[in-house]
């Protein structure tokens, strides 16, 4: 099978600083891939060459065994590629359906907003989100952090992604939001979607994916099954920056 | 699901009488203190103030600013700031003095009088601003200059090149049909003024009605329908008791005589007409349309007020933040031409001091209309509420014979005031900035 996406060889550096030095990460569809790494490591700064906010210095990235460039987040959005942002990436003096929207907005036949089927839209997707939801006339600073997590998923998966890409999506949130979220995650790994998951969080990442992909200081450490290594060989991964005796055979 | 969290919506109880009208407490907050000041100085004048006459006089004189202001707004809710506006009337008015006066006639060779003259001229302008503001928006946008500074050498630089594009004379006489866009010059008469005025009642019940219709058609919540008749009942008498007052203020006799004359007729006795609509209030009428409805129902709009709120998500979002503020400070270019068109007319020259200081009222203007600096919140209408009560402000002291200097102290101390109590407002409703 094709792998979805392929990044391969991928290197950006600041200035004099390799951020992400020589570094090849796949992920098929139905799949979810974590990301781990101390702060720093690399992880976001190589993600968003994949979601168009960074651009690669050299390497090469295939989206369905095809060779794209990807020079900012509209080329992104026009692979399919979906990023929710761990500053979430909200407008937050507009409302729900504003944000879910922003960029893509519905017109009317004369090219004007057509505000009340995009209200319609937002509270369809987010009856089936997040039921409880209710403030859709209010801007969004006035939502809690789960309402706005909630808002960044719905507009990620209104857009039919193929690849999505969740920096921290459960950081912010109380442990109800995160079952919501884990459950959400695992409803579009059945759909055929590809998840790039970012976190600090070993035990998340162990529960939620399928393999994971460990840097340090801008190189990659190694990438295993989740399901045959424990949370504290994850742990010496992302400290010691090798990979555990048991694999290394 | 989402059908029954629609039909618990519909049916929420209303809390109280603002809640079933559903308005802007903070426009009401500004209407009532705007009432208040008229009725103030009406009583220290001894009705002096609001009489048709000085009405009409403090709508022209509006006129200028407040196009500029609403352009403004724009540009602070994106998050910048244009301190050249009134350099760049000066320039495109200064243009417009030596298109009229000498490049069309010496130059092109038209005749005196020419119907080209005025609408050749009004074009010049227009692209002089539209092409300044388009600059300025190139260089904050893709070149990365901070607004502040790039609008402040414009302040200085265009300025100067209007001085010298005048060699620093006052332009005059200017073309009698461009005249006509400057206020008291050219006036719709009465019968015009109605029928503008009943066309723009019936426009504003139908943006209502269609405005309910499509809520109804998605299910969503709707006034109730004694409140939908009332707030049409309102803007209707708002819009045609304008029109009346206007239309109550008499063109002069000895100028009627004369427009006769120059027809080759004799003035009947006794005969008497209003001036009604001046066609430079029906310019700030139409722009403050236009604007709103950029500002409510196009991406454009949508774009600017997001990228005000967080510019990072409106890049991440695939706006392209940087040609945004092109077009913004475009718009505001092609604003400060209009307002140059209105304000030669209106002064009948092109004096070398047009515009001077009126980059402070026009942001003052958008500021007390409530456009927060911070960005991404703003209205068109505050902002020419604002220049209106500026305007009723400095009018009225004149009249009451306050000092010009203290005039400027009042003027500045409400500035300041206008922005404590919006900040104030915002904390009590618990708005974040």
């Amino acid at each position: 099978m094709t792998p979805l996406v392929e990044l391969i060889d991928i290197s950006i550096a600041f200035g004099g600083i390799k951020a992400v030095d020589h570094v090849s990460v796949d992920l098929y569809p139905g799949e979810v891939v974590g990301l781990l790494g101390h702060n720093g490591a690399g992880k976001s700064t190589l993600i968003k060459c994949l979601s168009g906010a960074y651009r690669k210095d050299s390497g090469e990235i295939r989206i369905n065994g095809r060779k794209v460039e990807i020079e900012n987040p509209r080329d992104a959005r026009a692979l399919n590629i979906e990023t929710i942002y761990q500053t979430l990436a909200l407008a937050d003096n507009l409302d729900a359906a504003a944000n879910l929207f922003l960029g893509r907005e519905l017109t009317t036949g004369f090219g004007f907003l057509d505000e009340a089927r995009m209200e319609a839209e937002t509270r369809r997707i987010m009856g089936r989100l997040n039921p409880n939801f209710r403030k859709f006339n209010a801007p969004v600073s006035a939502l809690s952090g789960g309402q706005r997590q909630s808002v960044a998923i719905a507009r990620a998966v209104y857009f039919n992604a193929k690849i999505l890409i969740m920096d921290e999506p459960t950081a912010a949130l109380g442990p109800q939001e995160t079952q919501m979220v884990a459950e959400l995650i695992g409803e579009l790994k059945r759909q055929g979607l590809g998840i790039f998951l970012i976190d600090h969080d070993i035990h998340a990442v162990k529960e939620l994916c399928d393999r994971a992909a460990v840097m340090k200081n801008g190189q990659l450490v190694g990438i295993v099954r989740v399901d045959e290594v424990s949370e504290d060989d994850l742990l010496g991964m992302i400290i010691l920056g090798k990979k555990p005796d048991t694999l290394a055979a | 699901m989402p059908d029954t969290a629609q039909r618990l919506d519909a049916t929420e109880p209303r809390r109280g009488l603002m809640d079933a009208l559903e308005l802007d407490t903070r426009l009401l907050g500004m209407i009532g203190a705007f009432v208040l000041l008229c009725a103030a100085f009406n009583l220290v004048t001894d009705g002096r103030f609001l009489t048709p006459r000085n009405i009409f006089n403090i709508t022209i004189q509006t006129v200028s600013v407040a196009i500029m202001a609403s352009g403004m707004v724009f540009v602070i809710v994106t998050r910048h700031i244009d301190l050249s506006v009134g350099a760049v009337l000066a320039m495109a008015s200064a243009v417009m003095g030596v298109t009229q006066t000498w490049w069309l006639i010496k130059v092109a060779g038209l005749p005196l009088g020419s119907p080209l003259i005025a609408p050749l001229t009004m074009l010049a302008g227009l692209a002089v601003g539209t092409a300044i503001g388009l600059f300025h928006g190139w260089l904050v946008g893709y070149q990365g200059i901070p607004a502040f500074i790039v609008t402040l050498g414009g302040l200085l630089v265009w300025r100067n090149v209007a001085w010298y594009t005048t060699s620093g004379q006052t332009i005059a006489p200017l073309d009698p049909t461009f005249l006509m866009f400057g206020g008291a010059e050219g006036t719709l008469g009465p019968a015009w003024s109605w029928i503008l005025g009943a066309l723009a009642a019936l426009g504003a019940v139908w943006a209502i009605w269609s405005g309910r219709r499509a809520k109804l058609a998605h299910g969503f919540r709707v006034k109730p329908v004694w409140a939908e008749t009332a707030l049409a009942a309102l803007v209707t008498g708002a819009i045609l008791g304008f029109v009346a007052v206007l239309n109550a203020y008499p063109v002069p006799a000895a100028k009627l005589r004369r427009m006769f004359e120059a027809r080759g007729e004799v003035m009947p006795e006794g005969y008497s007409i209003g001036h009604g609509l001046p066609i430079s209030v029906l310019i700030l009428l139409l722009v403050a349309v236009v604007m709103t409805v950029v500002a409510r129902k196009t991406r454009l709009g949508r774009y600017i007020f997001a990228a005000g709120g967080n510019p990072d998500a409106a890049e991440l979002s695939g706006i392209n933040t940087r040609l945004l503020t092109v077009k913004v400070f475009g718009i505001m270019g092609f604003l400060c031409g209009l307002s140059a068109i209105v304000a030669q007319a209106r002064l009948q020259s092109h004096p070398n001091d047009i515009g001077t200081l009126d980059e402070l009222r026009v942001i003052a203007a958008a500021v007390i209309g409530g456009t927060a600096l911070a960005g991404g919140v703003g209205t068109i209408y505050g902002a020419i509420l604002g220049a209106l009560i500026m305007q009723s402000l400095q009018s009225g002291m004149g009249m009451v014979g306050v000092d010009t200097p203290f005039q400027n102290i009042v003027v500045g101390g409400v500035l300041v005031l206008a922005v404590w109590i919006d900040i104030q407002y915002r904390k009590r409703v618990g708005m974040r900035q």
